[in-house]
């Protein structure tokens, strides 16, 4: 099952390295991984999208949490939440095809944020489902480049990631 | 004695100001640091220095930075504190790595302080420079690059704490050069205490698990207590005797655990896992209710996984949640320093109006007798040749059963494992999880220098000892006469033994034609060397030997060279899927041609 883990980490030098490592050296895998600072300069709040079964996903936590800079961590699939990535694409337009693919990009909320007579960059922010959907809905040939953040996400209500 | 005390604090009593290397050598006697283990090069000549010019921290100089480590790590193993380690950059740096995975596969508290070229050229593969804190970051607890002089103090510090508590490790703290500058001086304060948000290990256990746990194993028909070494590290013996001893249960240990329980006592039923008693194996798997203390379900313990102890429900006692079903899911756990989650166990037992059942463990220990009376660690006694199970139990004669017992890895390692009968806690020192070969000889010396007055030994075999031979040139120059039981095969006996077992005695490459004379070999490094090739001369050749308190011998044994390790469960089997002993006669007992 794909599980969103949130982490709160010390914002030092190397403590990406300890995570990515944790992963690599356990054989656990990482679909996405979003890494920010906080509103506290000191902390910086990691996203990290990985699968495996319910076993698997405890030993990642604990061994996320195990790590010494890692001050504070949750699964976000173990409750209500929101989830959010940001993505941009870039396809190839034509006279003919550019009210389809602007419309197509109104369906999914998306904003188009650069124009030139051969191309568009499309803007969208969603579930990663939403942006899959969005990609598999327009012309395939037509896309030159997809750019995503990969997933970041948040607590729904009082529950929340804070020290 | 020394420059810094009294630069330290001036006569009003302000803090003076020490430079970079004065502060790290400053900050290990602060932190009560007796040993550091090292070996000097460019990137740490000004913490030598340092060093030079006081005398309260003794550094021990090592002939290969492996040593230190494994010396260092002895000595913590010995006793308890956390052991130090000194090395330079680069080389210095990647030759330390090995002792440091030793230490963090055992969980053994352990301060490497590596030097690192300057910091403006970090990172333009300068002279002697490798990237430390990425080497070192899959084997230690953890690590720090220290950037500023004004942390240094405050970071070996943080260092010696996460070390030494919670799930015990290395912790590697790489110091650039320009870091140690003399000529940079900044006020030096060792922090008392200090406190990580980030980290915060368990102590105590949850009550209600606790209370769940006692109530299982009140009601348990055939119970077994399983102990590792977290029980050695969280200093709980007498925790462990005592519970053990009030519900008079059987006890096995792991590799890491021997003597947290002693071994010479009724209810210590004796090893378990891939070379354990046919008795703790069999307990294990018959078992209904396993209590298992400070110990991981290695798989060198466990066997194959989907038949390990089928019929039990577990309580597992650890510090560190992330051990906790990782590979055995257990059905209680606890998580928590050894001690307190013990005491409070034994108090609720005291306070549990429930008795174990007596008929039900009357029956139980009755079955466990059966599988003792196979006496599966008997052999061929006979035989004209020095058998090495014979050797250590002529070791453990001559000692007492007193020593501190280093070793290397193979063989040699599960005879001693299984016929020194360990009594006290931290006397059996060797490499179970990583099982580093050419770890005896210096995690030896490190014993001795803790323990002057104990003996000191280390069973080895000829292909271990020559990993790490060197270090006889450091136990000459700093006098820790050891003695050093090599039991002589002329194979690589671990190897030869699963090549025979699983690739049909083809013995590739575990055979070395060309052995060292090593009477000559320790003679020329200046210590005593003795050949013993005789059954009848190995009593007062051991004698012998020790009885030179003020000398370290070498003792070139000459063993069977086609003895095995028995019982043993081969990879990929459970445990009552046991290989035993084949009766004394047959073909394996004799020479190979």
């Amino acid at each position: 099952m794909r599980h969103i883990i949130s982490i709160l980490i010390e914002n030092e030098a190397g403590a990406l390295s300890r995570v990515a490592g944790l992963f690599s050296a356990r054989g656990y895998n990482i679909e996405s991984l979003t890494v920010a600072p906080t509103e506290d300069s000191s902390l910086s709040r990691m996203t990290l999208v990985t699968r495996g079964n319910d076993d698997i996903i405890e030993q990642i936590t604990k061994q996320l949490n195990k790590l010494v800079d890692v001050v504070k961590l949750i699964d976000l699939a173990e409750s209500a939440h929101i989830e959010r990535e940001l993505m941009m694409v870039k396809v190839k337009t034509s006279e003919a095809t550019r009210a389809e693919i602007k419309r197509i990009a109104d369906i999914f909320r998306g904003r188009i944020i650069d124009v030139t007579p051969m191309t568009f960059v499309i803007e969208m922010t969603g579930t990663s489902d939403k942006l899959d959907a969005f990609v598999k809905a327009i012309d395939e040939t037509t896309i030159i480049e997809v750019v995503r953040s990969g997933a970041t996400g948040i607590c729904r209500g009082e529950k929340g990631l804070h020290l | 004695m020394g420059f810094i005390d009294h630069l330290i604090v001036n006569a009003e009593g302000n803090s003076v100001e020490l430079n970079g290397a004065q502060i790290l050598v400053q900050s290990l006697k602060d932190e009560g640091v007796e040993y550091i283990f090292g070996y000097p090069g460019g990137a740490v000549l000004h913490i030598y220095d340092a060093i030079f010019q006081q005398d309260d921290v003794k550094h021990i100089l090592v002939r290969h930075e492996q040593g230190a480590t494994h010396a260092a790590d002895a000595y913590a193993r010995a006793t308890g504190k956390t052991g130090v380690v000194l090395v330079t950059s680069g080389p210095g740096a990647t030759n330390a790595v090995t002792g440091i995975a030793t230490a963090y596969m055992d969980s053994i508290p352990m301060v490497v302080i590596s030097g690192q070229v300057p910091s403006p050229v970090i990172g333009s593969d300068a002279f002697q420079e490798v990237d430390m804190v990425g080497i070192s970051r899959p084997c230690v607890k953890h690590n720090f690059l220290v950037k500023d002089v004004t942390k240094l103090a405050e970071t070996i510090k943080k260092a010696f704490y996460v070390a030494s508590t919670g799930r015990p490790g290395p912790v590697v703290v790489d110091v650039p050069k320009d870091i140690t500058d003399p000529n940079i001086k900044v006020p030096y304060k060792y922090p008392r205490k200090v406190t990580m948000r980030s980290y915060n290990p368990a102590v105590e256990g949850h009550k209600g698990q606790i209370k769940k746990a006692v109530e299982l194993l009140l009601s348990a028909q055939r119970p077994m207590i399983y102990s590792g070494g977290g029980v050695i590290l969280g200093e709980a013996s007498r925790e462990l005797i005592e519970l053990t001893r009030t519900l008079g249960y059987p006890i096995t240990n792991t590799l890491m655990g021997l003597g947290a329980y002693p071994a010479t006592d009724k209810q210590f039923i004796g090893m378990l896992g891939m070379h354990g008693t046919y008795e703790a194996n069999m307990g294990m798997h018959e078992s209904d209710v396993i209590l298992a203390v400070g110990a991981r379900f290695d798989d060198r313990v466990t066997g194959k996984l989907a038949e390990f102890c089928p019929y039990a429900k577990i309580i597992h006692i650890d510090v560190d949640p992330a051990s906790i079903s990782k590979t055995v899911k257990v059905d209680i756990p606890i998580v928590g320093q050894v001690k307190p989650v013990l005491t409070q166990m034994i108090e609720q037992i005291k306070e549990s109006k429930k008795q174990p059942s007596k008929k039900a463990l009357a029956a139980w220990w009755e079955q466990i007798d059966k599988w003792r009376s196979v006496q599966c660690l008997e052999y061929d006694r006979e035989s004209p040749l020095i058998k090495p199970q014979y050797v250590i139990e002529q070791l453990y004669e001559v000692t007492k059963g007193d020593a501190y017992i280093t070793s290397d890895v193979g063989q040699h390692q599960m005879y001693a494992a299984q016929y020194y009968h360990f009594d006290k806690p931290r006397r059996w020192i060797n490499s179970g999880g990583l099982g580093t070969m050419g770890f005896g000889l210096p995690a030896a010396i490190g014993v001795k220098l803790a323990f002057p007055e104990a003996d000191v030994a280390c069973v080895t075999g000829e292909a271990s000892i020559q990993m790490c031979i060197q270090e006889l040139s450091t136990a000459l120059q700093y006098k820790t006469p050891v003695k050093i039981i090599n039991l002589n095969n002329r194979y690589m006996g671990m190897v030869r033994q699963w090549q025979e077992f699983s690739y049909e005695s083809r013995y590739s490459h575990s055979y070395m034609d060309t052995l060292p004379d090593f009477v000559k070999l320790a003679e020329a490094y200046g210590h005593v060397g003795m050949l013993v090739e005789n059954k009848a001369d190995l009593r007062s050749a051991l004698e012998e030997a020790f009885a030179m308190k003020d000398r370290t011998v070498f003792m070139d044994i000459i063993t069977d060279r086609t003895e095995n390790v028995y019982p043993m469960i081969e990879s990929g089997k459970g445990h009552h899927d046991m290989k035993l002993r084949i009766a004394p006669g047959t073909p394996t007992d004799r020479e190979l041609a």
